[in-house]
C-alpha cells in the first residue's frame, strides 16, 4: 500500500482569527515496503504531516492518498476506520495511552474495535507481546504495574496487533535507555525487512535516520526542504547545519578530522566502521578513497 | 573536594506492590559544588533515588542526611528548601500563566514578601538567560526554554542542591544543549551542587563524577574518564559508550596507535593530528 501527499496544506483553526499555517505544499510519497525518516526542528511541521498519514487531520488544500482511498481538502470524509487500521501510529510516549485492566485487554482493544473476533484478537496479542520482547505471562498483569520500558513495549504491541501495512513512529525511543532504544529500533527494522511493513520514522536522531531509513525528508518551516537517501542528505552537511540541524556524530567527527588534516576522504561515512577504515587507510599513507 | 552535602547510609527502598527492592544498600556521598551524574538502565533505581533525596518517598531501610539534617517526615520541609528538583516533562511542571508567574509560584508558597519576590524572579531568570521572556506564555516557549524556566523556579528558592531527573530526555538536541550549558554555567560559576540523573552519555561525560546504578545497587563510581573505560561492560549494563571512545577503540583495533581512549572528539582529533600527520 502506498501513501502519497500531493501539495498538502494544513491550517490549524482554519477560518478563525487563530488560524495558523502549519504545513504548505508538502508532497511526499511512501511506497509499500519503504523506510522513510522525517527530520526537522520542533515546529517544522513533522507532527502535522504525520497526522495526515492516517487521516487524523485532513488537508485544508491538496490531496492525500492512503492506498486507494483519496482524502481531499474540502470534502466530508466518512468511514475512515479501514484507513486507520492499515496505518498504525505509535505516538510519542505511547504508554500514556494505556488504560485497560490487563495488558491483554489493552492490546486486544484496537483489533476488536476494527471488528476482529475476541479469539483472534487474543491470538494476535500473544504474538505481538512476543514480538516486542516480553513474556506471555505479562498479558494477565495490569499495565500500570509495569516498568516504563515495559509499558512502552505493551503500547507498541497494541499497534502491532492491528497488523497495519504501514507503521508511523513519532520519536518511539524518547526516554528509553540505550539498550531499550536499540531493541525497539531493531524490532521495527526487523518488521520492516521481514514483513515488508512500510515504516515512517519521525525523529531528532540523525544516527537513527542514517542507520535505518532508505529515504530522508527534511521539513523546515512547514515545507519539504530536501529529500534524498541518507548518503545524499548527509553528503552536504552544510545544508543541515545551516538549518540548525545536526549531522550524525560520525559525520561530524569526519568533518573535524578532514579539517584538521586538511584533506577530504572522498565520501561521507555513515557508520563508525566505515570511518575507521577510511582513517586507517589514510594514516597508512594510502590516498583517500 | 568540598564537604559532603548529601550522605546516604545503607539505603534500601521497596515499593509496596513489588517483591524486589528498587534500591539495595546504597551508600554514597555528594560533595558541595560538584556535579554528579547518576546513570543506569531503565528500572535501575535512578528515579527512586531522586525521589528519596527530596523526601517524596522515605527509605525502607537506612538513612539520608542532607546538609546535616537527617531526612524524616518531620524535617522534610526543611530539606526540600535545600533541594530543588527539575523533572522530565517540561509541560507538566509549568504552573504559571507567564514565565515570571511560574518562577514566582514557589516563592509565593514559601511566603517571600512581594518586594523581594520581584527581584528574585528577575535574578533567577537572568541566571538561565530567560530574563527577556518575563511575560511570555508557556506555549510560546520551546521545550528547552521551559526547562530553563523550571530551573529558574528552583534557583529562586536558593537551594544548595539541584536534582535533574532526566530533565533533558524529552528535549530536541538543541534544547538539550541549552539546558546542559545552563547547568554547567551554574555549577562552574556559582558552585551550585548538581545531581543529574540521565541516560544521555554526552551529558554524563561533562559531570565531575559518575555513579553507575545497576538493578538497584551501586555498580561503579568514578570520573567520566574512568567510567567510560569500562567499555563493553557498559553495554552489558544497558548503557552505551560515547562516540569518541568507540572511535578510539576501533581505530586502535585497526592498528592506529593511540595513547588512550578519548572522551571528546577534539582530543582524539588532536592526538591523531600530532602523532600521525607527519608520516
Amino acid at each position: 500500500m502506498d501513501i502519497s501527499l500531493k501539495n498538502v496544506e494544513y491550517r490549524y483553526q482554519n477560518n478563525t482569527p487563530f488560524e495558523r499555517l502549519a504545513i504548505s505544499d508538502v508532497s511526499i510519497n511512501i511506497e509499500s515496503g519503504q523506510y522513510l525518516a522525517i527530520i526537522g526542528h520542533t515546529g517544522s511541521g513533522k507532527s502535522t504531516v504525520l497526522q495526515h498519514l492516517n487521516a487524523l487531520l485532513k488537508p485544508t488544500k491538496g490531496t492525500v492518498w492512503i492506498g486507494n482511498r483519496e482524502i481531499r481538502a474540502g470534502r466530508k470524509e466518512k468511514n475512515l476506520k479501514e484507513v486507520r487500521q492499515k496505518v498504525g501510529i505509535v505516538f510519542q510516549f505511547p504508554e500514556h495511552q494505556l488504560f485497560e485492566e490487563t495488558v491483554e485487554k489493552d492490546i486486544c482493544f484496537g483489533p476488536q474495535n476494527f471488528g476482529v473476533s475476541e479469539e483472534e484478537a487474543k491470538r494476535r496479542a500473544k504474538e505481538a507481546i512476543k514480538q516486542v520482547g516480553l513474556h506471555e505471562e505479562i498479558l494477565s498483569k495490569s499495565p500500570f504495574d509495569l516498568s516504563g520500558g515495559q509499558m512502552r513495549r505493551v503500547a507498541i504491541a497494541g499497534v502491532l496487533a492491528m497488523e497495519p501495512e504501514c507503521i508511523v513512529l513519532d520519536e518511539p525511543t524518547a526516554g528509553l535507555d540505550p539498550r531499550g532504544r536499540k531493541e525497539i529500533m531493531d524490532l521495527f527494522y526487523r518488521l520492516h525487512r521481514e514483513n515488508h511493513v512500510a515504516t515512517v520514522l519521525v525523529t531528532h536522531s540523525m544516527e537513527d535516520a542514517a542507520r535505518y531509513a532508505d529515504e530522508i525528508v527534511i521539513m523546515h518551516k512547514g515545507r519539504v526542504q530536501k529529500k534524498g537517501t541518507p548518503y545524499e542528505i548527509f553528503s552536504v552537511p552544510e545544508d543541515l547545519l545551516e538549518l540548525g540541524l545536526d549531522v550524525p556524530e560520525v559525520v561530524r567527527f569526519q568533518l573535524k578530522l578532514e579539517k584538521a588534516f586538511n584533506v577530504k576522504f572522498g565520501k561521507i561515512c555513515l557508520t563508525a566502521e566505515e570511518l575507521t577504515d577510511a582513517v586507517a587507510d589514510y594514516l597508512r599513507g594510502g590516498t583517500p578513497k | 573536594m568540598g564537604k559532603p552535602l548529601v550522605v546516604l547510609d545503607n539505603v534500601s527502598y521497596q515499593y509496596d506492590s513489588q517483591e524486589d527492592f528498587a534500591l539495595k544498600n546504597v551508600s554514597m556521598k555528594v560533595y558541595e559544588g560538584e556535579w554528579l551524574a547518576i546513570v543506569g538502565h531503565n528500572g535501575s533505581g535512578k528515579s527512586t533515588l531522586a525521589k528519596l533525596l527530596n523526601g517524596l518517598q522515605f527509605p525502607t531501610e537506612g538513612s539520608i542526611s542532607i546538609n546535616g539534617i537527617t531526612l524524616s517526615e518531620d524535617t522534610v520541609w526543611d530539606v526540600r528548601r535545600q533541594v530543588g528538583m527539575v523533572f522530565q516533562n517540561p509541560d507538566n511542571q509549568f504552573v504559571g500563566t507567564t514565565v515570571q508567574d511560574d518562577v514566582a509560584f514557589g516563592l509565593e508558597n514559601n511566603g517571600v514578601p512581594a518586594k523581594v519576590m520581584g527581584e528574585r524572579v528577575v535574578d533567577a531568570l537572568s541566571r538561565v538567560n530567560m530574563e527577556s521572556f518575563l511575560d511570555q506564555e508557556p506555549h510560546h516557549l520551546s521545550g528547552g526554554q521551559k526547562q530553563r524556566v523550571a530551573i529558574a523556579g528552583v534557583l529562586a528558592l536558593r537551594p544548595s542542591i539541584i536534582i535533574l531527573d532526566e530533565a533533558t530526555s524529552m528535549l530536541d538536541p538543541r534544547g538539550r544543549e541549552e539546558v546542559i550549558e545552563t547547568i554547567m554555567k551554574l555549577q562552574q560559576e556559582e558552585s551550585i551542587t548538581v545531581i543529574s540523573i540521565t541516560h544521555d552519555l554526552e551529558e554524563a561525560a561533562r559531570a565531575n563524577r559518575i555513579l553507575v546504578l545497576n538493578k538497584g545497587e551501586i555498580y561503579r563510581e568514578g570520573t567520566p574518564e574512568e567510567i567510560f573505560q569500562m567499555d563493553e561492560e557498559l553495554v552489558r549494563l544497558g548503557l552505551d559508550i560515547p562516540f569518541p571512545v568507540k572511535m578510539s577503540k576501533q581505530l586502535s583495533e585497526k592498528g592506529v596507535v593511540l595513547s588512550k581512549y578519548y572522551l571528546t572528539e577534539e582530543e582524539l582529533v588532536a592526538e591523531l593530528w600530532t602523532s600521525h600527520s607527519k608520516m
